[in-house]
């Protein structure tokens, strides 16, 4: 699943992370490696962009950004 | 005793509180500039201490080395070229995992640094306790606590870094990042190579440059083929096999792989340094974002927000601008009086304070509005304007950043442009510096006023209305047109931290908005001045000019004409005969005026361009007025006053009535204020874009291209309008 299809609320696993290098390591290096864990805190009011914690640290990226992220999603306890 | 000099270089990630920290340890002793070549400010400051001379740079806030970002590319060659004496790597403590990202590579390039744990009281506010001995033994780096905001352990930051500097102490060997065991073979596989090339003189850490070949470091292999030469080949072969052979075996790139595997290093770390209590983490931010970034309350507070900083900026801020203007005419009133009618006297009073005073006066704004925008950052709601607005501002090819400088250009394009600072890509910068202009400034509203009043009467509101409008459609498809010509390529990432929010100090609000206004007055003031007199020159000279009439003769006849009327009228009709003449002789030195401005260089120049405004329905007293107005578009409305011969320069009723009785039609009004709405900004902003840019050839870019679109866009309104008119 994409984390762009992922809802408000909504806890996960980083898969994969894709799109050009520069995008790639701008995500990586924000902390979102593989396997870290994050929470949709919300999409903005356009629905572009979103926001998620992760490495108890708020992250925004646009949902085109998103779009080339792979994860699973996890049972829902607030992350 | 000599004293010793060290350089510091304080490095962080964004938000990390490093430049509170600079603000404490230079105070209000701080260069600022820009770095060489690029518009990222640099900040210096001189501090004696510990009987040393430090020298301390505040390097920009990055969370990576990598050569992406200017900022991160600036920061990485402050270090590897100018060998700063002592790295100080600013930490926030409630970010510890983040944090030591960059720490870890500023570990790897095998400087001296030290690292001071910032804000260890939020960490510890939020549950979470960091072991600083052990940090400092795991990663073999000294480790001071600080707290930036209230000047916590910057002496003793300051004691361990002349410390560290002095002592020729290294990194052991055992504490480094260890890679698996893949890339560490490649590691060496490649070290080796660069060993065998290299000698004594070679400037760069050898671990560090083959792990940066692994990565493809683009900057790293230019730098190697310009130290070996011809020697560079093999080096790179051997690195792009060895590229290729980690690629097959992770399927993945190295870069990704050695970047995953450092956050394993530092999640190791984490779990032996950190101490998380129980998980109360009460997280302020989120909530305040509740309200803050919500669904249904995020825009009407950001539009309030904004709303309240054009109040501040520009309705408090016309009471210091009036006072300054009243400064300015106290001064040019008591000149007036001083000096002897000449030369030297008009120079100073038309050119030079006329000149600079019209740009002065904008100080009062430009401090307001860099406290609030100051206000913004340091808080932290500039990054969520930035999350509200970008889903709006990207659809012209900006980044949500770029709303504040583009609304603030209604009010002032300068420091609208001057805004555009913190904006981090330089595309977005430049493209936001670009189409600024456009906003239709507040200066250009007189001009719209007498204009439109006067052509349109009732529908004025509507016509000026739409000038806005024009404006900002022509900033949109301008951003596009640049967007796919010349700023091409793929959008920077937009991924950004959303900092906790932060109670702001005073001081540095303080601090950043002297800057600006330092900035403002030194190298504004430099071009403006030249402009100005530039300007002054060419309306005032040359000074011996034919005159059709003999004015001074008419004057004296009216003079004796009345002389002798005045003696004969009785004492009641004296009163009314003196007012007479009085009005005749005004009106012959008004005429003398528009002569004097016919004839005028720039009158001059504006006949010669005639044949250019002749089709946009411009006659040549519009079109010196648009030549004055490059100085500072409020005065195209006073040289309209001049050159239509008004009573009275203020007397906007009567310049009204000068220009419907001048043959002037609603039409070429209307062409004129479109002209005027998209031609060359104003002076002081073609200044501005040239600094913000960097380089002069965006300046030029922009007043070509605005004279152009704004001749266009009159053509267009004139010629079609006839059209349309039959």
């Amino acid at each position: 699943m994409r984390l762009s299809e992922m809802r408000e609320g909504q806890s996960g696993r980083i898969v994969f992370v894709g799109g050009d290098m520069r995008l790639r390591r701008r995500i990586l290096e924000m902390g979102l490696t593989r396997d870290s864990k994050f929470y949709i805190e919300k999409y903005a009011p356009l629905r572009d962009p979103l926001e998620l914690t992760t490495r108890g640290m708020h992250v925004s990226l646009r949902v085109k950004e998103a779009m080339a992220i792979t994860v699973e999603p996890l049972e829902t306890d607030h992350g | 005793m000599a004293e010793k000099n060290i350089r510091i270089a304080l490095t962080g990630n964004p938000n990390s509180g490093k430049t509170t920290i600079f603000n404490h340890l230079t105070g209000t002793r701080q260069k600022v500039g820009n770095w060489p070549g690029v518009t990222v400010e640099k900040k210096e400051g001189d501090v004696e201490k510990f009987g040393c001379h430090l020298k301390i740079v505040d390097l920009p806030g990055t969370y990576s080395l990598t050569p992406f970002s200017i900022e991160e590319i600036v920061a990485r060659n402050y270090i590897l070229d100018e060998n700063p004496d002592v790295v100080i790597d600013i930490i926030d403590a409630s970010n510890l995992e983040r944090s030591l990202y960059l720490a870890n590579q500023l570990r790897e390039l095998n400087c001296k640094v030290i690292f001071a744990l910032n804000m260890a009281d939020l960490a510890l506010s939020r549950g979470y306790k960091i072991d600083a001995a052990k940090l400092s033994e795991l990663l073999g780096v000294p480790v001071v606590f600080t707290v930036g905001n209230k000047g916590q352990g910057l002496d003793e930051l300051v004691k361990t870094a002349v410390e560290s500097a002095q002592s020729d102490v290294c990194i052991p060997e055992t504490r480094k990042v260890r890679y698996s065991n893949d890339i560490e073979k490649a590691i060496a596989e490649l070290r080796a190579a660069i060993e065998e090339r290299t000698g004594p003189d070679f400037p760069y850490d050898r671990r560090w440059t083959a792990v940066k070949l692994l990565e493809d470091d683009t900057i790293i292999r230019q730098r190697l083929d310009e130290f070996l030469g011809r020697d560079s080949r093999e080096l790179m072969e051997a690195a792009d096999r060895l590229r290729a052979r980690l690629t097959d075996l992770f399927h993945e790139e190295p870069e990704i792989v050695l970047t995953d595997e450092r956050y394993g290093f530092i999640a190791g770390i984490i779990k032996e340094v950190m101490i998380s209590s129980t998980r109360r983490r009460v997280d302020v931010s989120r909530n305040i974002d509740m309200v803050l970034t919500n669904r249904f309350l995020g825009f009407p507070i950001f539009i309030f927000f904004i709303w309240a900083m054009f109040q501040v900026t520009f309705t408090l801020g016309a009471y210091p601008m009036e006072w300054l203007e009243a400064g300015i005419g106290m001064i040019s009133g008591g000149l007036d009086a001083m000096l002897p009618p000449g030369v030297v006297k008009t120079f100073l009073l038309d050119g030079v304070i006329a000149g600079v005073g019209s740009v002065l006066v904008f100080l009062p704004n430009i401090l307001l509005l860099f406290f609030c925008i100051a206000l913004f950052e340091d808080t932290g709601y500039m990054a969520r304007a930035a999350f509200l607005m970008d889903r709006i501002m990207h659809l012209i090819g900006l980044h949500g950043k770029s709303f504040i400088p583009m609304l603030m250009g209604f009010g002032c394009n300068v420091p609208a442009i001057m805004a555009a600072r913190t904006l981090e890509s330089p595309k977005d910068r430049i493209l936001t510096v670009m189409i600024t202009p456009f906003m239709s400034c507040s200066a250009r509203l007189p001009v719209y006023i007498v204009l439109a009043g006067t052509f349109f009467a009732a529908q004025a509101g509507t016509v000026i209305f739409l000038l806005y409008l024009t404006g900002i459609a022509v900033a949109i498809l301008t951003g596009r047109l640049l967007r796919s010509f010349l700023l091409t390529g793929a959008d920077a990432p937009f991924v950004m931290e959303l900092p906790p929010y932060r109670v702001p100090m005073l001081k540095s609000l303080l601090i950043h908005m002297w800057d600006r206004a330092k900035m403002f007055l030194k190298k504004m003031g430099g071009i403006i001045l030249v402009g100005s007199i530039i300007i002054w020159v060419l309306s005032a000279y040359p000074k011996n000019i034919d005159y059709d009439v003999d004015y001074q003769a008419r004057i004296q006849a009216v003079n004796q004409q009345y002389a002798a009327q005045i003696a004969d009228a009785g004492p009641q009709q004296k009163q009314g005969l003196k007012q007479a003449q009085q009005q005749q002789i005004d009106r012959l030195q008004r005429e003398k005026q528009v002569e004097h401005a016919e004839k005028s260089y720039l009158g001059r120049i504006g006949q010669v361009m005639s044949p250019v405004f002749e089709p946009i329905g411009i006659e040549w007293r519009g079109s010196v007025a648009i030549l004055t107005g490059f100085v500072a578009k409020e005065i195209v409305v006073s040289t309209l006053g001049v050159l239509y011969a008004v009573e009275g320069e203020t007397d906007s009723e009567a310049l009204r009535r000068a220009l419907k009785s001048s043959g002037m039609t609603p039409l070429s009004a209307l062409s004129l204020m479109v002209f005027v709405l998209l031609y060359i900004p104003c002076l002081a902003t073609v200044a501005a874009i040239a600094r913000e840019t960097g380089s002069v050839r965006w300046a030029f870019l922009s007043v070509a291209y605005t004279t152009a679109v704004a001749w266009m866009a009159s053509f267009v309104v004139y010629q079609g309008g006839g059209l349309l008119m039959g």
